[in-house]
């Protein structure tokens, strides 16, 4: 047997894994993910804050696996539409992770925008955000590059994100949210 | 002009718009993936509204979520506002937020600044 379903889980017991998941991301499934996750943080009895803290954070990074789809070229192979998410609990903190395929030149301009969030403080992200969300060209998803920069104010935290290439065309893009308590 | 009345939904808050008494209520959560559609229906209604403004127009805005892809439709739903209070609509908002949650009080902050009508930021206390 090539893959030992008893390791995948020990190790997800280990990192403390709530939930995860592999393959094509739907509107229907992410309705489910949020239900899940808001009835499991309300078990947990978690403070309001951070339940509303986590819950739109959430919110972002699904959305943003979601949207991403839409914007594969003509001729991406067929395994490049699947994301994988997982979300933990180690101690008091959460962490949302997620990872995609990309294109390694949208790779790069995702790398400097990442990088510019990362390089803002509290003020600067909060004046950077008004900016955007004023002037912003909104895309037809209505998304107009906010969800990254959201995610980074209320984490409080830097992006930590990282791509690696694939091949010529593509890199994996991987994201990794801490949310502290 | 019609009432506009959108019953809400896991996803979309519900939308209560009262022409004739000059009241508007968003309340509930607004995460759709797409809101531009969702919120095209009211920014029509206000544009409308505009040529046919009462003197006083109560907002209440009580979300318990937003994303950032509504964050662009309610700013524009605001600058429609924004042109109804130019037109004499004598236009309040009024902002709810719930005690604990500073992330949405802040994101009230983040419209007033952006926004020229008076904002009154409003703590839902717990249990309300």
């Amino acid at each position: 047997m090539d893959i030992n379903i008893h390791d995948f889980y020990r190790k997800m017991e280990q990192d403390n894994i709530m939930l995860s998941f592999k393959g094509n991301v739907t509107s229907e499934l992410l309705t489910s993910v949020l239900q899940i996750m808001e009835s499991k943080m309300e078990k947990l009895n978690e403070p309001n804050r951070i339940k509303k803290k986590v819950y739109n954070i959430l919110v972002e990074a699904l959305q943003n696996l979601y949207h991403h789809l839409d914007k594969q070229p003509d001729g991406a192979p067929q395994g490049h539409n699947t994301v994988i998410f997982m979300i933990g609990k180690k101690g008091e903190a959460y962490t949302i992770y997620t990872g995609n395929y990309i294109t390694n030149d949208n790779a790069e301009k995702l790398k400097l925008r990442l990088e510019k969030i990362n390089s803002l403080d509290t003020d600067e992200l909060k004046t950077y955000y008004k900016e955007v969300l004023n002037n912003g060209m909104m895309s037809n998803k209505g998304g107009g590059g906010l969800g990254m920069i959201d995610i980074a104010r209320k984490s409080g935290q830097q992006l930590d994100f990282d791509f690696q290439k694939v091949d010529e065309k593509f890199s994996f893009y991987s994201l990794n949210i801490n949310v502290p308590q | 002009m019609e009432n506009l009345v959108i019953e809400g939904s896991p996803k979309t808050p519900t939308i209560k718009f009262n022409p004739e008494e000059g009241k508007l209520l968003i309340q509930g959560r607004s995460i759709p993936e797409n809101s531009i559609d969702f919120y095209k229906p009211l920014v029509d209604s206000l544009e409308a509204y505009t040529e046919a403004v009462k003197e006083a127009t109560k907002v209440d805005i009580v979300l318990e979520y937003f994303n950032t892809s509504s964050s662009k439709c309610i700013l524009d739903v605001f600058k429609k506002l924004e042109k109804i209070n130019e037109a004499g609509g004598g236009v309040t908002i009024n902002w709810h937020y719930e005690e604990d949650d500073e992330d949405m009080l802040e994101a009230g902050e983040d419209y007033q600044a952006i926004i020229n009508i008076p904002f009154k930021m409003v703590e839902i206390e717990e249990g309300e």
